[in-house]
C-alpha cells in the first residue's frame, strides 16, 4: 500500500492537524500533524521523550491540546476526556498499561463499561465468562482469572491491556509500545492480531522504539523529534537506515521516500 | 508472587482445608485474635468478660464507631483520610439536638412528642451531615487540596460550630423514638431476636446458593458441595449464636416492675423479658450489608477500589475521580450523621465533647481491620471487626483494672502492630 493510494482511498479515519501540547514550558508536541486510514496501520517512531506518548494521549483523551484540530472521518472531534474518545470508538494500550493492580483481569477489562445484572449490580460471573472468550483467542495459556493483576506476569498483563482495548470493537486502535514486556512468542501473537485486525478494516496507531517491527508491520511510519513531526514515509519505499537517520538526526529522506 | 511459585500452584492437586473453602485468611486471623483476646479477659476476669450482658454492652458500645468505619474503608482506599469524622458527628448531633428539642416542637409548632420529630430530625441530621461531607470531597477532589489538610481543618471547624451552634450546653432529654436507636433503650425483644436472626440466616443461605448456581451456569469451577455444607453451617451457628447470647440478657427485674407500674399494670410473677437484637446493632448490620453490597457489586464501588488501585489507570478508563471524591466524602458524612444519631440517642442527650477522639477510632478501626494506607484494599466487615477489637481491648481493661493511661499506651501499640502484621502477611502472601 503506497501514500498515493492511501490518497485515493478519499477520508482518513483520523487527522490529527497542527497539534500542540506544552507542559510549563517544554513544547512535548509541536505542531504535528498526522493521519490514518481504515485498515492500515502507521508506525510512529522517535527517540524517549520525543513526544510520541504525549500525541497519542491527546487522541486518546488523556490530554487536552492546547491547539489543533482533531478530525474523525472528516468531521471535526471534540475529544475532552477519555469517554469521548471511547465514544469515537478510540481504544488505547497505554504504555503504561493503566491497570488497576488490585482488581482482577475481567474487572480491569471492563473497567468503566461493566456488564450489569437487570438490577443495575456489576454482573461479575458474566464479566468473567467474556474475560475467559476472549483471552482464550489472545492468550490461551492465561489462567488467573480470579488474581489481582499485580499477580500476573508483564506478559500477562499485557494481554489484558490487549484484550480490553480489543473487546469492545475499536475502529481505531492505539498501541504504545505494546511488545515491550513481551517475550518473542508473545510478539509474534501480536504482530499476528494486528494482521488480523488491519484486515478487518481498523486503524491502527502502533509506537514502537523497533524498527524492525514497524518494517515489518506498518504501512506508512511518522517519525518525531523534540516534539515535531520530521516527517511521514511510506515504509516499503525507505530502508532502515532512512528511518534511523529521520530519528537520530531528524533528516527526512530523500525525496523519492517522500510520502 | 515469584515465578516459580506462580507455574507451580496450578500444578499442585490437594488444596488445604481453608483454601478449598476459599475463607478469606486475613478474616480468619482477625477472627482468631479477636476470639483470643475475649476468652484472654475472660479467664482473666474470671467469667465476667463473656457473658450476655457484657457481649451486649460491647456491640452497643462498638456501633458508632464500626457505622463511620465502614465509610473510612472507601474513604482510604481511595488514599485519602478523614480526620474531622467524630467533629463532624458532634455538628450533626448538635443539629439533630436543636432540631428535635427546639425548632421543631417550638419553632415550627409540632410540640414536643409529635410522631415526625424523630424522622424529620434524623433526614434533616443525615442531610446536613452529607452536604459538609460533600463540601470536604469537593475541597479534596476539585481543589486538589490534600484530605488530610482539608479534614484537619474540618475537626477544628466543625468541632467548634456543633459549640457555637449550642453555646456549649448539654442538650437533652431527646425525643423518646429518637433514643431507641442508642441501644439498651430500643431492643427487639427475644421474639423479632429470632425473626430477624431467621431472615438473615434465610439471606445468606440463599446468596450462597445462587452465587454456586450462577458460578454452575457460566461452567466455573465451584468449591464441592461439602465445602458449601460446612460454610453454611458456619454461618448458621454464627447468625444463631449471636441471637441466642443477646436473647439471654434478660431485663433487670427492678426495671420490669418500673416499665410494668408506668403503664399502671404490676409485674406478674415469675415474668421475664429478654433485650435482644438492640436496634442500634440491626442498623450497624443493614449498613454495613449496604456498603458490602456497594463496595462490591455496583459500579461506584468497583470504581473506588479501582481508584485506589491505580487512579491514574481509572482516569483513562474514563472514570471521574473528582466527582468520586465528592461522593465518598459524602458518603462518609451522611454514616457521621447516622453515627450521630447512635451516639447521642445512647448518652440520652447532646454534650458538647460527644465523639471526641471518634476519628482516631474509626481510623484505627479500618486500618487493623486490614485496609491499606496505599490504598485499594479494604473491606467492610474487616473495618466492623477491628472496631469490635478496639472496643473488647478497651472494655476488658477497664474490666480487669489496667489503669487509664496504660489502657490508651496498650491500644496504641496495637494499632502499630496490626499494621505491622498486614505489611509482613502482604509481603509473604505478595498479593491482596
Ligand atoms: N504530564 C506531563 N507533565 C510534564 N511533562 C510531560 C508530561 N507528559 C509528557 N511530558 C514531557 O513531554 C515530553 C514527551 O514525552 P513522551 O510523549 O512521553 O515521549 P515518548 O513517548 O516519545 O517517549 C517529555 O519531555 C516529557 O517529559
Ligand atoms: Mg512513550
Amino acid at each position: 500500500m503506497t501514500g498515493t493510494e492511501q490518497s485515493k482511498r478519499g477520508t482518513p479515519l483520523v487527522e490529527m492537524r497542527d497539534i500542540c501540547i506544552s507542559f510549563g514550558g517544554v513544547h512535548a508536541v509541536d505542531h504535528v500533524s498526522v493521519d490514518l486510514y481504515p485498515g492500515e496501520v502507521v508506525g510512529l517512531l522517535g527517540h524517549n521523550g520525543a513526544g510520541k506518548s504525549t500525541l497519542i494521549k491527546i487522541l486518546s483523551g488523556a490530554y487536552r491540546m492546547d491547539s489543533g484540530e482533531i478530525r474523525i472521518n472528516g468531521e471535526k472531534a471534540e475529544i475532552h476526556n477519555p469517554r469521548d474518545a471511547r465514544r469515537y470508538n478510540i481504544e488505547t494500550i497505554y504504555q503504561t498499561l493503566a491497570l488497576a493492580d488490585n482488581l482482577d483481569a475481567s474487572s480491569n477489562l471492563f473497567l468503566g463499561r461493566e456488564l450489569v445484572t437487570p438490577f443495575g449490580l456489576v454482573d461479575d460471573d458474566a464479566m468473567e465468562a467474556e474475560t475467559r472468550k476472549i483471552m482464550g483467542r489472545l492468550n490461551p495459556n492465561f489462567k488467573k482469572f480470579n488474581e489481582p493483576v499485580s499477580a500476573l506476569s508483564g506478559g500477562q498483563r499485557q494481554s489484558v491491556a490487549i484484550a480490553r482495548a480489543v473487546y469492545f470493537d475499536a475502529r481505531i486502535l492505539i498501541m504504545d509500545e505494546p511488545t515491550a514486556a513481551l517475550g518473542p512468542h508473545e510478539t509474534q501473537m501480536v504482530a499476528e492480531l494486528i494482521e488480523q485486525l488491519k484486515a478487518q478494516g481498523i486503524g491502527i496507531f502502533l509506537i514502537s522504539h523497533d524498527i524492525h517491527d514497524v518494517m515489518k508491520l506498518c504501512d506508512r511510519a511518522s517519525v518525531m523529534k523534540n516534539g515535531q513531526l520530521v516527517g511521514t514515509v511510506d515504509v516499503d519505499k525507505v530502508t532502515d537506515d532512512d528511518l534511523l537517520g529521520m530519528i537520530i538526526l531528524g533528516k527526512h529522506p530523500g525525496a523519492q521516500a517522500e510520502a | 508472587m515469584t515465578h516459580s511459585e506462580a507455574e507451580l500452584s496450578p500444578a499442585q492437586p490437594r488444596k488445604s482445608f481453608v483454601r478449598t473453602l476459599e475463607l478469606d485468611l486475613r478474616l480468619l486471623g482477625m477472627i482468631g485474635a479477636f476470639a483470643i483476646l475475649c476468652i484472654g479477659f475472660d479467664l482473666v476476669t474470671g467469667g465476667r468478660f463473656l457473658t450476655p450482658r457484657n457481649i451486649f454492652n460491647l456491640t452497643i458500645q462498638t456501633v458508632s464507631v464500626a457505622i463511620m468505619a465502614t465509610g473510612m474503608v472507601f474513604v482510604i482506599v481511595t488514599r485519602h483520610i478523614d480526620l474531622s469524622v467524630g467533629a463532624l458527628l458532634a455538628t450533626c448531633s448538635a443539629v439533630m439536638a436543636m432540631t428535635q428539642t427546639e425548632i421543631l416542637p417550638n419553632m415550627l409548632g409540632l410540640g414536643l412528642g409529635h410522631p415526625l420529630i424523630p424522622w424529620v430530625t434524623i433526614a434533616f441530621g443525615i442531610l446536613v451531615g452529607t452536604l459538609i461531607g460533600a463540601f470536604h470531597g469537593w475541597l479534596v477532589g476539585y481543589l486538589t487540596i490534600p484530605a488530610f489538610i482539608v479534614t484537619l481543618g474540618g475537626l477544628l471547624v466543625w468541632r467548634n460550630v456543633g459549640w457555637y451552634l449550642t453555646s456549649g450546653k448539654t442538650i437533652g432529654p431527646l425525643d423518646p423514638t429518637f433514643m431507641q436507636f442508642g441501644g439498651i433503650n430500643g431492643t427487639l425483644g427475644a421474639g423479632w431476636s429470632w425473626i430477624v436472626g431467621l431472615l438473615a440466616l434465610a439471606a445468606a443461605l440463599y446468596g450462597l446458593w445462587t452465587s454456586r448456581k450462577n458460578k454452575i451456569r457460566h461452567g466455573f469451577s465451584v468449591k464441592p458441595l461439602w465445602a458449601e455444607g460446612v460454610l453454611a453451617a458456619l454461618i448458621s451457628a454464627a447468625i444463631i449464636g449471636f441471637v441466642a447470647i443477646l436473647n439471654a440478657y434478660e431485663v433487670p427485674a427492678a426495671r420490669l416492675k418500673r416499665d410494668f407500674e408506668a403503664q399502671g399494670l404490676t409485674l406478674p410473677e415469675g415474668y421475664t423479658e429478654a433485650y435482644g437484637i438492640p436496634i442500634s446493632v440491626l442498623l450497624l448490620i443493614f449498613i454495613a450489608a449496604a456498603m458490602t453490597m456497594l463496595a462490591r457489586r455496583t459500579r461506584l464501588g468497583r470504581y473506588i477500589f479501582a481508584t485506589g488501585g491505580n487512579p491514574d489507570a481509572a482516569e483513562l478508563s474514563g472514570i471521574n475521580t473528582r466527582l468520586l471524591t465528592v461522593k465518598i466524602f459524602a458518603l462518609m458524612g451522611a454514616l457521621c450523621a447516622i453515627s450521630a444519631v447512635v451516639a447521642s440517642a445512647r448518652l440520652t442527650n447532646h454534650s458538647n465533647d460527644i465523639g471526641t477522639l471518634d476519628e482516631l477510632r474509626v481510623i484505627a478501626a479500618a486500618v487493623i481491620g486490614g485496609t491499606a494506607l496505599s490504598g485499594g484494599f479494604g473491606t467492610i466487615y474487616g473495618a466492623i471487626l477491628g472496631a469490635l477489637i478496639m472496643q473488647s481491648l478497651q472494655s476488658g481493661m477497664a474490666m480487669v483494672g489496667v489503669d487509664a493511661p496504660l489502657q490508651n499506651i496498650v491500644v496504641g501499640a496495637v494499632l502499630v502492630l496490626a499494621v505491622l502484621i498486614d505489611i509482613v502477611y502482604r509481603k509473604r502472601t505478595g498479593v491482596a
